[in-house]
C-alpha cells in the first residue's frame, strides 16, 4: 500500500480536519464528531438537509455542502455507515424548525443508521423525512434483498433535494422531488483496477491486467460480469445500453460521467462523447452534462454513468445556483 | 448458570481479545463477500467496550449490557454496529431487574435480542447474517435448564460453519448472489465469537 497518509487509523479524522481548514467562512465541523455543517445552520424556517455516509467517496458527500445543496454531512469510517449519534448531531443542527431531510444511499448500514438517527430525533421533537437513493441498474431490484445501491445518482438527488429546500418549500415538498428524482434516475459503473482501504492495507478485491468489471459498486462489491477489456466506446455503449434497457428516457436527461478516484478526466470525456452520440441516435436530448469526479471509491479506476430523466420541475431545480464547493452552479 | 456484573464485563474483555486476535481473518471473510471491514469496525468497536467497562461502577448486568449496547452502536458503524447494539439493548432491558441473571432470564435475554436484531436487520433465519448464529444459539438455550458450555461452543460453531452453504440474501454479501455461496459470513462469526467468549467466562467461573 502507497498511500499520502498519516496513520491508517486516523485517516477520516486527518481529512474532516483538511476539509473544515482553510474553508471555515462555509462551513465547520461539529467538535468530537466527524459531522461537517454549514456555518449559517440552522436557518430559520428552511428545511435541513443531510446526507453521508462512509468516506472514501468524496467528494462526496462533505463537497455538496453549500447554499442550494447539503445543510450538513456526516463522514463514516472508510466505506462504514456513520454512527446513529452522529447523525443525530447532525440533524439537531440544521434543524430550523421546518424539519430535517435525509438523503441515504440504500446500504444496509446507512439505512439501518440513518432509520435509527431519524427515530431518535423524532422523539426529541424533530420532524424528519427521508429518501433511500437506489439508482445502481447492476443489482437486481427485489423486495427481498436489500435492492439496489445507491451511487452516483445520490449526487443530482443532493442538488435537486436542495435546490427545493433552499426555495423555502416545505419537507413534504422536498420529499417529493426527491422521490421523483430517485424515480428518475439509474446509473451503472466500472472498473479497471481496485482500491484498498487504509486501515486494510490491501486492495479490497483483483482484477488482472486486462480484466474489467462492468457493473461494480462504489465500495468494490460484484456487478454484472468480469471480462476483457474492450475500448471507450464499447464500454460506453454498454454502460448507456444497459441504462436505457432500464428506464424509458425519452425526453430531456441528464447525464452525468463519474469517475471512480483514479480515473483521468481524458478517459471520462472519451466515455462521454460516446455517450452523447448514443443518445442523440435515440432522440435522447441532453440537456445538461456532468463530468469529473462526484461519486469515488477511494483509488479505484473505471467510470460511472448516469441519466436522470428531466421534467420542467427538475429541469429548474438542476439550474438554481449552488454554491456547493464540488457542484457549483 | 448465574452471570453476575462481573462475569459480564469479562465476558465482553474477552469477546474483545478475540475480536482482536481475529480481526485480520474477520477481515478476510469481509473481504470474500462484503467491503473488507468487518474485523476493523469489530476490533475498534469492542476495543472501545473494553476500555470502557472496567471504569464504571455497574450496579446490575443490565446497565453492562446497556453500556456495551450504547458503544457498539457508537463505535462500530456500519451495519454491525446498530444491529449488535439492538441485540445488547434488547438483552439489557430482558434482564432488567434480576441479578445475578439466571439461566432462564438470561435464555430470554438472548431471544430478545434475536427477534430485536431480525426487525432491525429485516432479516431471517437462512439469509446469511448472523441470524443464522443467534437462532440456533436461542434454540439451544430454551432446550437447556442450565449451561453448558461445551455444548454451547459447538452449536454456535456449527451454526457458523453452516452459513457456508447458505446464498446471501440481507447485507452486502447478497450482491455476490450465488457467489456467496461456500464462503462463511463474517457476521456470525464475530458472534460466534461472542458465544465462545461467553461459554469460557461462564466455565471459569463454575
Amino acid at each position: 500500500m502507497k498511500k499520502i497518509i498519516n496513520d491508517p487509523n486516523q485517516v477520516v479524522q486527518d481529512m474532516v480536519a483538511g476539509m473544515v481548514s482553510g474553508f471555515t467562512k462555509t462551513i465547520k465541523q461539529i467538535p468530537e464528531t466527524t459531522v461537517i455543517v454549514r456555518t449559517d445552520a440552522p436557518i430559520k424556517r428552511k428545511v435541513g438537509l443531510v446526507s453521508g455516509g462512509g468516506s472514501g467517496h468524496e467528494p462526496a458527500h462533505a463537497g455538496y455542502i453549500g447554499k442550494g445543496m447539503l445543510d450538513a454531512a456526516v463522514v463514516g469510517e472508510v466505506f462504514t455507515s456513520p454512527t446513529p449519534d452522529q447523525i443525530l448531531k447532525a440533524i439537531k443542527a440544521v434543524d430550523g424548525g421546518a424539519g430535517v431531510f435525509l438523503v441515504i444511499k440504500n446500504y444496509t448500514g446507512d439505512v439501518l443508521n440513518f432509520e435509527m438517527a431519524a427515530e431518535l430525533a423524532e422523539a426529541e421533537g424533530i420532524q424528519v423525512e427521508k429518501v433511500i437513493v437506489n439508482d445502481d441498474v447492476a443489482v437486481e431490484d427485489s423486495s427481498f434483498t436489500t435492492g439496489r445501491r445507491g451511487i452516483a445518482g445520490t449526487v443530482l438527488v443532493h442538488k435537486i433535494a436542495g435546490a427545493m429546500a433552499e426555495s423555502g418549500a416545505s419537507l413534504a415538498e422536498v420529499k417529493r422531488v426527491a422521490e421523483k428524482t430517485v424515480q428518475n434516475v439509474r446509473s451503472i459503473g466500472m472498473a479497471l483496477s481496485p482500491c484498498t482501504l487504509p486501515a486494510a492495507g490491501e486492495p479490497s478485491f483483483e482484477l488482472e491486467e486486462r480484466e474489467m468489471e462492468i457493473g461494480i459498486g462504489i465500495h468494490g462489491e460484484p456487478g454484472i460480469e468480469r471480462k476483457q477489456l474492450v475500448s471507450a466506446d464499447d464500454i460506453a455503449v454498454e454502460l448507456t445500453n444497459r441504462l436505457l434497457a432500464d428506464f424509458d428516457f425519452s425526453g430531456d436527461v441528464a447525464v452525468m460521467i463519474n469517475g471512480m478516484g483514479a480515473t483521468p478526466e481524458m478517459e471520462l470525456y472519451i466515455v462521454n462523447q460516446k455517450v452523447q452520440t448514443i443518445l442523440a441516435e435515440k432522440d435522447i436530448n441532453v440537456y445538461q452534462t456532468f463530468v469529473g469526479e462526484y461519486m469515488t471509491a477511494l483509488e479505484m479506476a473505471g467510470c460511472s454513468v448516469t441519466l436522470l430523466g428531466l421534467d420542467d420541475e427538475l429541469k429548474m431545480l438542476l439550474e438554481t445556483a449552488s454554491d456547493a464547493p464540488a457542484f457549483r452552479v | 448458570m448465574k452471570l453476575t456484573v462481573n462475569n459480564s464485563i469479562q465476558w465482553f474483555l474477552k469477546a474483545n481479545e478475540k475480536m482482536q486476535e481475529n480481526k485480520e481473518y474477520l477481515t478476510l471473510l469481509d473481504k470474500k463477500i462484503g467491503d473488507s471491514d468487518h474485523g476493523i469496525n469489530m476490533a475498534r468497536g469492542f476495543q472501545e467496550v473494553a476500555n470502557k467497562l472496567p471504569t464504571q461502577d455497574y450496579a446490575s448486568v443490565s446497565d453492562v449490557l446497556k453500556d456495551v449496547a450504547m458503544t457498539l452502536m457508537s463505535k462500530v458503524g456500519g451495519a454491525a454496529g446498530p444491529l449488535y447494539g439492538t441485540i445488547f439493548l434488547k438483552m439489557s432491558t430482558a434482564v432488567k431487574g434480576t441479578d445475578p441473571v439466571d439461566y432462564q432470564t438470561f435464555t430470554n435475554g438472548l431471544e430478545e435480542g434475536l427477534v430485536g436484531v431480525k426487525q432491525r436487520g429485516k432479516a431471517d433465519v437462512g439469509e446469511k447474517t448472523l441470524v443464522d448464529v443467534w437462532a440456533p444459539v436461542v434454540d439451544f438455550f430454551k432446550q437447556g435448564v442450565d449451561f453448558q458450555a461445551d455444548q454451547l461452543v459447538e452449536t454456535a460453531e456449527n451454526a457458523m460453519d453452516n452459513t457456508k452453504d447458505i446464498q446471501a440474501s440481507k447485507g452486502r454479501a447478497a450482491y455476490f448472489k450465488e457467489k456467496s455461496i461456500g464462503h462463511i459470513d463474517p457476521g456470525s462469526t464475530s458472534s460466534f465469537y461472542i458465544f465462545e467468549a461467553l461459554a469460557e467466562v461462564i466455565r471459569e467461573g463454575e
